[in-house]
């Protein structure tokens, strides 16, 4: 069980989708993934993506521009 | 026999994009290098067909060698965008090409463009062409996809 930290604090499209998609290959089933970012639309796509790969959206936070996705590699 | 064959057909299918990539405009290079990411991204399996113009993107040194498709201005617009790219933070086309492969997107080049155009294989950049082909295999690929863009 590892846990990997992405931090695209900055970053617009399609980066954090990019990124989350490449931690996601690297992770193995049971890993969790923290993805941490600004830009607006990827709040709500992470988790689409998520979705269509089979994975698990743990939790999504919020504290001002910033989000974190907590994400389970199943 | 045919009946599997559709069965296979029917299977994969939702889940592939297979873009043509004609232009080699930067703003258009830049939506069809945006578009395969975010399909890979999301888990869709994505072949990016490069053909006249665009393989000329294709070339060594050439990726972001393109005009934009409006309001290029002998290039002022283009370095206009490009600034207010760089404020945005938005990635370069070799990021965006680098992630492509890395995710496991396909590139096709055509092989029609550069007989017509004399491009020789030693000046395309090799290392990410997955195979050369022609119109037959557009096809091939684009039956077995869900969704077919032409930029």
């Amino acid at each position: 069980m590892v846990k990997i930290k992405v931090d695209v604090k900055g970053q617009t499209c399609p980066v954090p989708l990019v990124e989350c998609r490449k931690a996601l290959r690297k992770a193995t089933s049971g890993d969790t993934i923290e993805i941490e970012g600004t830009h607006p639309s990827s709040k709500k796509e992470i988790p689409m993506a998520v979705k269509s790969l089979g994975s698990e959206i743990v939790s999504i936070e919020e504290e001002g521009d910033t989000w974190k996705i907590k994400i389970c590699k199943k | 026999m045919e009946n599997k064959n559709m069965q296979k057909m029917n299977n994969s299918k939702s889940n592939k994009a297979t873009i043509i990539v004609h232009s080699g405009d930067m703003d258009k290079v830049y939506s069809a290098l945006i578009i395969g990411n975010g399909a890979l991204s999301m888990g869709m399996e994505v072949s990016l067909y490069f053909t006249f113009w665009g393989l000329q993107r294709l070339k060594k040194g050439g990726l972001e060698k393109g005009p934009l498709s409006k309001m290029n201005m002998l290039g002022l617009g283009k370095i206009m965008i490009k600034k207010r790219m760089n404020n945005a933070n938005v990635a370069s086309l070799e990021k965006l090409i680098t992630d492509f492969k890395e995710l496991g997107g396909k590139i096709l080049a055509c092989d029609m463009t550069m007989e017509i155009m004399d491009v020789k294989a030693e000046d395309l950049r090799q290392d990410l062409i997955d195979d050369y082909c022609a119109v037959g295999t557009y096809i091939q690929e684009a039956m077995e996809s869900s969704m077919t863009l032409f930029i």
